[in-house]
C-alpha cells in the first residue's frame, strides 16, 4: 500500500520523543543549552504543524481545505503492525483533529519557552517534557484504538514525574491523584475498546464503507479483501474484528453490531456500556464534576509550563476523545443518554463557577475555572437536539462547533492564565489572592496582558472565550431550556469570579504581600510567551472564521452521521412528516418503535447542503429563526 | 500382542522418544557433567560449576528450537511419547524454551551477582539444573503419576536453593517453612490424584477424560470434585495462589534476590503449564480426535496405565448420537465448573495479592506479593480458556495464547526486578524500599530500568506488560467473563499504589544519610544485565505479533480445533 503521509506524520510524531536522545548526550550540567534544544525541537514541530495548515501549500502530510476533503481524513497513512489483533499503525487527521494538534504544538512550544525558570534537574525535565508532546500528538493522530489507548497512557508516566518531581509542597499527593484517577479511568476505557473489539466483524460494510473507513485503500481493492476475508462458507463464523476507530464508527451507525445484550437477556446493549465506560474514562480527563478532584490538586502543584501543558492540552483530550468516539461509535447510548451527559456539563460549570469564586489562591481559581469552562465543551457536545420529525440537526451542529472552538479558546485562555500566574508566581513566591493589589502601577505591561487573557477566558466578546461559549449557550436552548438558563447564569458567575480576582491582584493602591520588591516588569521572555497567546486570543474572537473554516466541515460532518443513524431509526416518522413536536417520550416511543426496522448495511444519502451551513448562518444571524429555518431546511413541516 | 511385539515396540518408541527427550537429556547430563568436575580442584578451576550449567542450558534451549517448531513451517503435532507418560507437542516446546531461557538467564545472574561463586557453587548449580529438568517435566505430563513426580522434583531443589545461604537463619527459615508447607501440599495433591485414578481406573490423563466423559464418576462425583480440589491444592501451592500462598513472602524474603526471582518465575511458568495440561487434559476426551487415537495404536496399548483403553476405542464408533451428545454435556459441564473454581481463585488470589502487597516495606515481600497477584492474573487467563473451551475453541485458544505471552514477558519483567535487588543489595546490603530513596540521584539509569520494570509489571502501556494484561484482558472478553475482567481492571488500578510507591521512593525522596553511598554505572556488567532484561520490556510494543504467533502456534496443539 502506497503512504505517501507515513514518514512525514510519524516523524512529527517522534521527532520529540527522538530528539531525547540527543539530550542524553548533552553534558548534565549545561542547561542553557538542554533548554535551547529542546525550545528548538518543540518549535520545529510547531512550524511543521503551521505549514500543513496553510492554505496553498501542497504536499503528502497537508491538511487541505478544498470542498471535497475538508470534511473527511486526511493525510491518512494505515501499516500493518500487529495481524494478530488487526492492529495497524494508522494515522490521519481531520478538521477535529488538526486544530487541537496545532494547538498541542503551540502550547508545548511556549511551555517549554516558560520552562527556563526551572533549574532542578533539567535534563530529566526536558527528556520527559519532549514524551509528554510525543503522547500528545500522537492521541489526535492516532486513529487505531489501541494505537491511541497507547499514545493515551505514554502521557501519564511524564505527567506524573514532572507533577511529582518539579510541582509544589503537595506535589506527590497531586502526582499519584492525578495518576490513579487517569489510570481507572483508561482501565475502563480498555475494557470498553475490548467489548467493541470482540463484537465487531467489518465484514458486514458495505464497499463504500470500508473504503471511507481506510480498511481497504481504494473501491478497486474491495474485492481482494473480501475474498481475503470471506463472509461465508467455512470461515463464515469467524468474524473480523478490528481496532480501527473510523471502521468502528461505521459499524456503530450502521450495523447492530453492538446492539446485544451484554449480561442478561435484554439488558443494556454492548454500546451502553462501552458508551458509560469511554465517557468515564473522557470525563475523567475533561475533567467534570464528580471526577474532577483531581484537577485542582494537579493544576496547583503543578509547575506553571505543566500546568499549561495541563489545562491547554490534556483536558482537550477527554473531549476530543467524546466528540471523536464516545458519539460516533455508540450513537444509540449516546443519544439515551444525552441527557445525562448534558447535565453533568451544566453541573460542572456551575460547580465550576462557584467553586472559583471560593478560592483564595489565585492559581487554584484559574483551576476551577477550567471545570466550569470545560463544563460547556461536554454540554456542546451532548446537546442532541435533532428529534423527530424533522432532525434538524442545525443546534446540535452550533453546539459541537462551540464545544470544539470553546476547547481551542480554552486552551489559549487558560494557558494564558496559568502562565501568568506563574509570572507573579516566580516573583513574589505565594498565590494568595487577598495578598496582592497594586499590580497595574509596578508591572502596567503585564497586567495590560493578563487582563486581555482574564477576559478572554470570562468570554468577553470580541475575545476566543465568547464565540464559544455563546454557541454552547444558543444550542442549549433548543435542547433544554433550563439548561440553557442555567448555564447563561454560569456566565454572570465566571465574570463574578475573574472581575473579583483581577480587581484584588492588580487593581488597588498598594501591594500588600511579602517581597514587594520582587515586583519588575515583565522580561522580554515572558512577554515573547504572553503576546502570542494575546493575539491568538484577538484574533480567534475577532474573526471565528479562520478556525471555523478548518473545524466545522469535520464537525458537521459527525453531526449528519448521526442525525442519519437517528433517521434510520425512525424511518416511519419520517414519512408520516408530522409536524408535531414530539416531546422526548414521543422520540423515544419512536426509536423503540422502530428498533426492528433498523436498517443493516445501507448508507443513507449525506444530508443537503443547506444542512451543513444551516448553523452557520445562525451564528451570523445571532439570533436565529427555529421555525423557518427548520422548514427551510427540511422541505415540510408546518409551512 | 505377544511379549516379543511389546518389548519391540517399547524399544521404538523409547527410541523415538529419546530423540523427543533430548533438551533434558543434555541437563541430565551436565548435572553429571558438573558433579564430576567437582572432584578435582583443576577440573573446578578450568571448568566452573556456572560455565558447565549455562553452556549445558544453553545447548539445550538451542535444542529445544522453538524458532523452528513454532514458527508455523513444520508443523509440531501432539504426540505421546514414552509410552504415554509424557507429550511432545508445541505446547512443550514453548515451556520448555520459556524454563530453559530462565535457568540461563538465573544462571548468569547467580554469576555476575555472585551467588554462584561461593564454596557450594556446584551443588548450587546441580540444584538448578534439577529443578529446571522438574519444570520441564511439569509441562509435559501425560500422566498423574508424572505429574506428582515432576511437581517433587521441581519443589525439592527449590526448597533448598532458598536455603542455600547456609549461614543465614532467616534463609534457613525461610527454607524450612517452604518444605513444610510443599510436603503439605504435595501430600493433599498425591491423595486427590490416587482418588481421580481410582474412580477412573487410569492414571493416563486421555484415558481419564474418556472415562470421565463416558460417565464413570456419576455416581461419585461428590468424590470427583473432592479429588480436583484436592489437585488444585497441589497446584495452588506452586503458583502460590490465595489461600495457599502463606509460603511465598516468607520464602522470598529469605532466599536471596536471585533464587527468589528464579522461583517467581519458572516455578510460576511450569505450574501453569501443568494447570493447563491438567485442565484441558481432563475435560478434553479423545473421542473428539478418534484419528489421533489410532495412529499409534502400538503406544497407547503399552501403556501401563492405559491397558485397558485398547476395549475403550471400538466404543467410539458404535456410540450412538444420544450417547455423544451427552457425552459433550458432560465434558461441558465439567469445563464450566472448573473455569468457575479457577476464575474465582484468580480473582481472589489477584485482589489479595495486590491489597496486602501495600502494606510491605521490603522489596521482596511486596514483589512477592506482586507475583501473587499476578498469578491471578494468569489464572484468569486459564479461567477464560476452559470456559471457551466448548463453545468457541478458536477463542480458547486464543486466551491460552494470551497465557503464553504473558508468561514470556513476565520472565524478562520479573527477573529483571530480582536481578535490580540483588545487585543494589550488593551495594547497599539492604532491601528494605526506604533504603532505596532518592537513588535517582546517583544511579539514574538503573532507576530508570527498574522504574520502566515496574511500571510494566503495572500494565501500563507502552511497556511490555500491557501486552500481556491487554490479551489476557481480551480473552476474558471474548469469554463473556466481564466479572473476572472488571476485578482484574480494578486490580490494576491498585497495584499502581504499591508499585509506585517504590518509584517515588527513588525518585522523590531525600537520599537517607545512614546509607552507604549508591553508584550503580550501566556502563557495568551487573548495569548491562539490567539492560538486557529491560530492554525487551520497553521495546516489545514495537513488534509483539511473531510472540504471540508462536504462542498462538503452542496452544493450537493442545486445545486441538
Amino acid at each position: 500500500m502506497d503512504n505517501p503521509t507515513l514518514w512525514p506524520l510519524t516523524a512529527l510524531v517522534f521527532l520529540p520523543a527522538a530528539a531525547t536522545l540527543v539530550l542524553l548526550l548533552l553534558p548534565r550540567d549545561n542547561h542553557e543549552l538542554i533548554k535551547r534544544v529542546s525550545l528548538f525541537v518543540t518549535v520545529i514541530v510547531f512550524v511543521a504543524t503551521v505549514v500543513m495548515a496553510l492554505p496553498g501549500i501542497t504536499g503528502a502530510a497537508h491538511f487541505s481545505l478544498d470542498a471535497d476533503a475538508v470534511a473527511e481524513m486526511q493525510a491518512v497513512f494505515q501499516v500493518s503492525w500487529i495481524p494478530s489483533f488487526n492492529i495497524e499503525y494508522f494515522m490521519g487527521m481531520d478538521g477535529i483533529s488538526f486544530p487541537l494538534l496545532v494547538l498541542t504544538a503551540f502550547i508545548a512550544m511556549l511551555a517549554m519557552g516558560a520552562s527556563w525558570p526551572i533549574t532542578k534537574h533539567v535534563k530529566a525535565y526536558c527528556v520527559l517534557f519532549l514524551l509528554l508532546e510525543t503522547g500528545m500528538l500522537g492521541v489526535f493522530l492516532a486513529l487505531d484504538f489501541f494505537l491511541f489507548y497507547v499514545f493515551w497512557e505514554v502521557m501519564l508516566l511524564p505527567m506524573y514525574f514532572l507533577i511529582g518531581v518539579w510541582g509544589g509542597p503537595r506535589r506527590e499527593y497531586a502526582a499519584i491523584k492525578f495518576f490513579l484517577y487517569t489510570l481507572l479511568g483508561s482501565v475502563l476505557m480498555l475494557i470498553a475498546i475490548l467489548m467493541l473489539y470482540f463484537n465487531s466483524d467489518i465484514r458486514q460494510l458495505s464497499d463504500e464503507q470500508l473504503v471511507a473507513a481506510h480498511v481497504v485503500p481504494d473501491q478497486q481493492s474491495v474485492a481482494a479483501w473480501r475474498s481475503a476475508n470471506p463472509a461465508d462458507g467455512a470461515a463464515a463464523d469467524v468474524p473480523r474484528h478490528t481496532f480501527n476507530i473510523l471502521a468502528l464508527q461505521q459499524l456503530g451507525q450502521t450495523t447492530d453490531q453492538f446492539s446485544k445484550s451484554v449480561f442478561t437477556e435484554g439488558g443494556k446493549s454492548i454500546q451502553w456500556w462501552a458508551f458509560v465506560l469511554l465517557f468515564i474514562g473522557f470525563v475523567i480527563k475533561v475533567p467534570s464534576v464528580p471526577v474532577h478532584t483531581w484537577l485542582p490538586d494537579a493544576h496547583v502543584e503543578a509547575p506553571t509550563p505543566i500546568s499549561m501543558i495541563l489545562a491547554g492540552v490534556l483536558l482537550k483530550m477527554g473531549g476530543y476523545g467524546i466528540i471523536r468516539i464516545c458519539y460516533p461509535i455508540c450513537p444509540e447510548a449516546a443519544y439515551d443518554l444525552a441527557w445525562v451527559v448534558c447535565f453533568i456539563g451544566v453541573v460542572s460549570m456551575v460547580y465550576g463557577a462557584f467553586a472559583a469564586l471560593a478560592q483564595k489562591d489565585f492559581k487554584r481559581m484559574v483551576a476551577y475555572s477550567s471545570v466550569s469552562h470545560m463544563g460547556y465543551v461536554v454540554l456542546g457536545l451532548g446537546v442532541w437536539s435533532a428529534v423527530a420529525p424533522s432532525f434538524n440537526a442545525d443546534y446540535w451542529k452550533m453546539g459541537m462547533n462551540g464545544a470544539m472552538f470553546q476547547m481551542i479558546a480554552h486552551g489559549i485562555s487558560s494557558a494564558g492564565m496559568f502562565f501568568l500566574v506563574g509570572v507573579i508566581y516566580d516573583r513574589v513566591h505565594h498565590r494568595e489572592l487577598d495578598k496582592f493589589g497594586g499590580l497595574f502601577a509596578k508591572m502596567p505591561v503585564y497586567s495590560g496582558i493578563a487582563i486581555l487573557i482574564f477576559f478572554a477566558g470570562l468570554g468577553l466578546p470580541g475575545l476566543c472565550g465568547f464565540i464559544g461559549e455563546v454557541l454552547v449557550v444558543l444550542s442549549a436552548w433548543n435542547f433544554s431550556m433550563v439548561l440553557a438558563i442555567i448555564s447563561a447564569f454560569v456566565v454572570i458567575l465566571t465574570a463574578a469570579y475573574i472581575l473579583w480576582a483581577l480587581q484584588r491582584v492588580y487593581l488597588g493602591p498598594e501591594y500588600k504581600g511579602p517581597h514587594p520588591e520582587a515586583l519588575t516588569p515583565i522580561t522580554p521572555r515572558e512577554w515573547s510567551i504572553a503576546i502570542p497567546l494575546c493575539i491568538f486570543a484577538i484574533v480567534l474572537g475577532v474573526y471565528p472564521q479562520s478556525l471555523f473554516n478548518y473545524m466545522s466541515p469535520s464537525v458537521d460532518h459527525t453531526v449528519d452521521a448521526l442525525v442519519e443513524w437517528q433517521q434510520r431509526q425512525a424511518p416511519a416518522a419520517l414519512a408520516e412528516g408530522d409536524d408535531e413536536q414530539p416531546d422526548n417520550a414521543d422520540r423515544d416511543r419512536v426509536l423503540r418503535r422502530d428498533e426492528e426496522s433498523k436498517s443493516k448495511g445501507e448508507r443513507q444519502q449525506p444530508a443537503p447542503a443547506q444542512v451543513r451551513l444551516g448553523w452557520n448562518r445562525a451564528v451570523h444571524d445571532v439570533l436565529p429563526e427555529p421555525e423557518s429555518r427548520r422548514d427551510a431546511v427540511t422541505q415540510g413541516g408546518k409551512g | 500382542m505377544n511379549y516379543e511385539q511389546l518389548v519391540q515396540s517399547v524399544i521404538g518408541d523409547t527410541e523415538n522418544s529419546l530423540r523427543k527427550f533430548l533438551p533434558e537429556l543434555v541437563l541430565c547430563a551436565t548435572i553429571l557433567l558438573i558433579l564430576l568436575t567437582r572432584l578435582f580442584a583443576i577440573t573446578r578451576k578450568i571448568l566452573p560449576p556456572w560455565l558447565l550449567a549455562s553452556v549445558g542450558t544453553g545447548v539445550a534451549f538451542f535444542l529445544t528450537a522453538p524458532w523452528v517448531h513454532l514458527s508455523g513451517e513444520v508443523s509440531t503435532a501432539r504426540e505421546e511419547i514414552f509410552t504415554g507418560m509424557l507429550v511432545y507437542d508445541a505446547f512443550t516446546i514453548y515451556f520448555r524454551a520459556i524454563l530453559l531461557l530462565t535457568t540461563f538467564l538465573f544462571i548468569l545472574l547467580a554469576r555476575i551477582s555472585g551467588l554462584a561463586d561461593q564454596e557450594n557453587g556446584p551443588d548450587f548449580c546441580t540444584l538448578v539444573l534439577g529443578a529446571a529438568l522438574g519444570m520441564c517435566l511439569m509441562a509435559e505430563a501425560n500422566h498423574l503419576l508424572i505429574v506428582f513426580l515432576a511437581v517433587e522434583m521441581a519443589s525439592v531443589p527449590s526448597y533448598t536453593l532458598v536455603g542455600i545461604l547456609k549461614t543465614n537463619r532467616k534463609s534457613s527459615e525461610a527454607s524450612m517453612k517452604y518444605a513444610v508447607y510443599g510436603a503439605g501440599a504435595a501430600g493433599v495433591m498425591l491423595y486427590g490424584t490416587s482418588l481421580i485414578a481410582g474412580i477412573t481406573g487410569s492414571a493416563h490423563l486421555p484415558t481419564i477424560a474418556w472415562r470421565l466423559s463416558e460417565g464413570i464418576g456419576t455416581d461419585y462425583q461428590l468424590v470427583l470434585v473432592l479429588a480436583g480440589l484436592m489437585m488444585m491444592v497441589g497446584l495452588a501451592f506452586k503458583l502460590s495462589a490465595v489461600p495457599f500462598h502463606f509460603w511465598c513472602p516468607d520464602a522470598f524474603e529469605g532466599a536471596s534476590a536471585e533464587v527468589a526471582g528464579f522461583l517467581s518465575v519458572a516455578s510460576k511458568a511450569a505450574a501453569l503449564a501443568l494447570l493447563v495440561r491438567l485442565v484441558i487434559g481432563f475435560t478434553s476426551p479423545p473421542a473428539a480426535e478418534p484419528e489421533r487415537f489410532g495412529m499409534k495404536p502400538a503406544l497407547v496399548a503399552t501403556a501401563s496405565g492405559a491397558t485397558s483403553n485398547a476395549s475403550t476405542v471400538p466404543v467410539v464408533h458404535d456410540l450412538k448420537v444420544k450417547e455423544s451428545d451427552r457425552q459433550a454435556d458432560r465434558v461441558a459441564g465439567m469445563r464450566t465448573f472448573l473455569a468457575w473454581v479457577i476464575g474465582v481463585l484468580a480473582a481472589i488470589t489477584c485482589t489479595f495479592g495486590n491489597l496486602a502487597a501495600y502494606g510491605q516495606t521490603n522489596i521482596k515481600r511486596l514483589l512477592a506479593y506482586s507475583t501473587i497477584a499476578h498469578a491471578g492474573y494468569m489464572m484468569m487467563a486459564v479461567a477464560a480458556g476452559v470456559a471457551m473451551m466448548t463453545a468457541n475453541p478458536v477463542g480458547a485458544s486464543e486466551a491460552f495464547a494470551g497465557l503464553l505471552l504473558y508468561v514470556l514477558i513476565y520472565v524478562f519483567m520479573n527477573m529483571g526486578a530480582f536481578a535490580i535487588i540483588a545487585f543494589i543489595r550488593n551495594a547497599i546490603g539492604s532491601e528494605e524500599i526506604a533504603d532505596y530513596a532518592g537513588m535517582v540521584r546517583s544511579s539514574p539509569g538503573w532507576v530508570v530500568c527498574f522504574s520502566a520494570i515496574l511500571f510494566s509489571l503495572v500494565g501500563l502501556p507502552p511497556l511490555a506488560g500491557f501486552m500481556g494484561k491487554l490479551v489476557i484482558f481480551a480473552g476474558l472478553v471474548d469469554a463473556g467473563m466481564y466479572w473476572l475482567l472488571f476485578v482484574g481492571g480494578i486490580n490494576t488500578a491498585i497495584s499502581l499504589f504499591y508499585y509506585l510507591k517504590v518509584v517515588r521512593v527513588m525518585t522523590f525522596d531525600p537520599e537517607p544519610e545512614t546509607r552507604p553511598p549508591l553508584r550503580l554505572r550501566l556502563a557495568s556488567i551487573p548495569g548491562l544485565y539490567v539492560l538486557v532484561l529491560t530492554a525487551p520490556v520497553i521495546l516489545l510494543i514495537v513488534q509483539w505479533n511473531g510472540l504471540y504467533r508462536w504462542a498462538e502456534a503452542a496452544c493450537k496443539t493442545v486445545v486441538g480445533f
